[in-house]
């Protein structure tokens, strides 16, 4: 599955669900974080910019709010192209 | 302060602010209440709960809360954890709610309804404030609040914070539901049901609460295709922006480029007003010393309050101006962009990004930067940003290096355009900063901790212009905070300096030795041991009350000098020429050094204690604080004494 660090810049996604393995109290923790940030499944994603060296961290917008996530937390996002 | 507000007015009804962060609450907090409270655009920087009154109709008054802004009712930060806990009604010395007002932004309500749909579970009753509707109207988004309000089952009304009677309509509400009388049965079952909401989610129930969250996610997109605002509306201008201020080269350029000016700024902006607050002190003292007798009377306001406390106030220009840019750049959006562009610097050392922000804050006062750092979720994190806080060169430390670089460093204008004396400020303030950088990096590599990836996952909201109201209360906090410390400790310190300096006083005739008061017995004693960094018996004498307020200091050495002075020829003149005369460069330059690690004030130590929950940090904060102190001070005044012999 693709990746939101892996995806085209400025192209619109749509969220196909979050890879997180919910044994681990870290990777949970994220997972919930995310979550109440709204990377939430089918909602719109872009990857506005991984300008930085190692693009990381990256700038991604997720429906009406842009924030600032690293390389880390991009990787568990699993995306696929909006049809429309 | 909020426990002592309760016992003015506890009659009271409770109303509390709640919404994400950045949807404009505090800045409706201040159009409702009048206004005395800090606010800004960077997520998470309302740490402290607030609280102010509301006067309406019939001369009823509103206790009116401001709780710290948060993404969920989740508690995952200790600033999420006072929210929720208000809103269960276990805060402590904070009785629950009678009511919420959930503030929300008209611009993103993707993620502003999920919150409002999550608030309404607590079951206190709710008017949700739709708030910026002049920005969302501007950029094409229309919004139906009759037919939000019957989805939400919530009374909606549209707030614009920033405007005048922008909070008019809110008013209006709250002067209806208070007064009407809730009846108290509803009130309780409402309550019972709402601790379970509250409950439930802080159990330990990962599945059930994503569960929660998802569902609440899909009612919001049915909500927003039934009022036609699904489709997704971006601000142009903030991407633009961006493309420039978050370049991977442009950026940091200009991030460098800003700080820079800000110190400069400090430097030739304050000339002018630091040099008519100097002209109406020396004013004053020669009034007094004319038209009374002397005497220990006299000696005590001269000496005492006016070269001392008097003396500190000075500096207040350059602080604000210090503010005025951190609040300018707060509010205006900039601040996490810059977070974001040194997130890899701070990542190299072991921290992120949002250990940025506190630490920023720690240039003006430790005190407000360390508090800011409870919005670090990561506990290794926050310990780490404290204990480098004290690093950042604190406003307090200001009055110690103008002094001394006034006295010392020749005014020179290098290259055509720079300042000598500027720049060997801007070089104290990286030295910390570097320093800072340096334990951090130890820390990393030291501890197994430091070694793992932390999260960053910190909001970009939208550039706007700073609300100049907003900014000027800001600032008028700042002069009021500043004048009250120095109307407070640092006059009682200045007295008991005046005293160890003046006491045993000489009887009739003779003239005072400041040797053989308590002071100089007591420098003396100290500077055996520091005598090896090349600090004298004087500078010794201020370092004892500069433990309390870094800037005492200063005018602690007024308050010695001037003392010493009078003893001599009867007039008290400036420090620096006479500093300037009797120190060694070697000795300034020294002491500049210890005033870069300095050991931080008392009030800083008992803030540490606070948020660290122990007397650990603020230990090892002291020790090694000294260590490196003297360690730096030692090799300084031997190379400068060596180098300008």
């Amino acid at each position: 599955m693709l990746t939101l660090d892996l995806a085209i810049a400025n192209q619109k996604y749509r969220i196909a669900q979050l890879n997180s393995k919910l044994d681990s109290a870290v990777e949970q923790e994220r997972m919930r974080q995310l979550f109440e940030l709204g990377f939430i499944k089918g909602e719109s994603v872009i990857l506005l910019r991984r300008t930085m060296p190692g693009s990381d961290p990256m700038v991604v917008r997720v429906g009406t709010s842009t924030f600032a996530l690293r390389k880390a937390e991009a990787q568990t996002i699993g995306v696929e192209m909006d049809p429309t | 302060m909020t426990e002592s507000l309760i016992h003015f007015h506890p009659q009271g009804k409770l109303v509390a602010l709640v919404g994400n962060p950045n949807c404009g609450k505090t800045a409706l907090f201040n159009r409702l209440t009048g206004g005395k409270q800090h606010v800004a655009n960077y997520a998470g920087v309302t740490v402290e709960r607030k609280e102010g009154k509301l006067n309406l109709d019939n001369n009823k008054t509103l206790r009116v809360l401001d709780l710290p802004g948060t993404y969920s009712l989740y508690p995952r930060t200790p600033d999420e954890r006072v929210t929720c806990d208000v809103l269960r009604g276990v805060a402590r010395g904070e009785k629950k709610p009678d009511q919420l007002v959930c503030v929300i932004d008209a611009t993103n309500l993707r993620m502003s309804l999920r919150f409002v749909l999550a608030v309404k579970r607590t079951g206190i009753p709710t008017i949700v404030a739709l708030n910026m509707v002049d920005e969302a109207k501007g950029r094409g988004i229309e919004i139906d609040v009759s037919a939000l309000s019957k989805e939400l089952g919530l009374e909606v009304v549209p707030t614009v914070a920033i405007a005048r009677d922008g909070d008019k309509l809110l008013k209006q509400s709250l002067n209806k539901v208070i007064s009407k009388d809730t009846s108290s049965s509803a009130l309780s079952t409402n309550a019972a049901l709402g601790e379970d909401a509250i409950a439930s989610s802080t159990s330990h129930e990962p599945e059930h609460q994503l569960q929660q969250i998802e569902s609440d996610h899909a009612r919001v997109q049915s909500i927003l295709q039934k009022l036609g605002l699904d489709e997704i509306v971006f601000h142009t201008g903030s991407d633009r922006l961006d493309s420039f201020l978050l370049h991977p080269v442009i950026g940091p350029i200009v991030l460098v480029l800003i700080l820079f000016t800000v110190f400069q700024a400090m430097f030739t902006w304050s000339t002018y007003p630091m040099d008519l607050i100097k002209d109406l002190n020396e004013f004053f003292k020669n009034e007094i010393i004319n038209s009374f007798s002397p005497g220990w009377m006299t000696s005590l306001i001269v000496d005492g309050v006016l070269s001392g406390a008097m003396g500190v106030i000075t500096f207040l220009p350059q602080i604000l101006i210090l503010f005025l840019f951190i609040l300018i750049l707060e509010e205006s959006g900039y601040l996490p962009r810059a977070a974001y562009l040194l997130d890899r610097l701070m990542g190299s050392v072991g921290l992120s990004g949002r250990s940025f922000i506190p630490l920023l804050s720690s240039f003006a006062c430790a005190i407000p930067g360390i508090m800011a750092m409870r919005t670090i979720p990561n506990m290794r994190d926050r310990y780490v940003t404290m204990l480098i806080a004290p690093l950042m060169t604190c406003s307090a430390r200001l009055p110690v290096y103008s002094l001394l670089i006034s006295a010392f460093i020749p005014q020179k204008t290098i290259a055509g355009y720079f300042e000598l004396q500027g720049l060997v400020m801007f070089a104290l303030y990286i030295a910390g900063i570097v320093a800072a950088l340096f334990v951090a990096w130890m820390l990393k590599v030291l501890t197994r901790s430091g070694r793992q990836v932390r999260p960053l996952m910190m909001e970009l909201p939208r550039y706007r212009w700073p609300n100049p109201w907003n900014v000027f209360i800001g600032l008028v906090q700042r002069a009021v905070i500043f004048i009250k410390r120095v109307g407070g400790n640092i006059l009682l310190l200045t007295i008991l300096i005046w005293f160890l300096a003046s006491f045993p006083f000489p009887i009739e005739g003779q003239t005072l030795q400041i040797e053989n008061t308590f002071a100089g017995i007591l420098g003396g004693y100290l500077s055996v041991i520091l005598g090896s960094i090349g600090f004298n018996w004087q500078i010794c004498i201020s370092l004892i009350p500069g433990m309390v307020a870094r800037e005492v200091a200063v005018s602690a050495l007024g308050t010695v000098y001037s003392l010493g002075a009078i003893g001599e020829d009867g007039i008290s003149s400036a420090l620096a020429p006479i500093i300037s005369q009797q120190w060694s460069i070697a000795t300034a330059l020294s002491l500049l050094t210890w005033f870069v690690f300095a050991p931080q004030c008392l009030s800083t130590l008992a803030v540490l204690k606070r948020e660290s929950g122990g007397w650990r940090i603020p230990l090892i904060s002291v020790t090694y604080l000294f260590g490196l102190a003297y360690i730096f001070s030692f090799i300084i005044y031997r190379l400068a004494s060596y180098y300008f012999q």
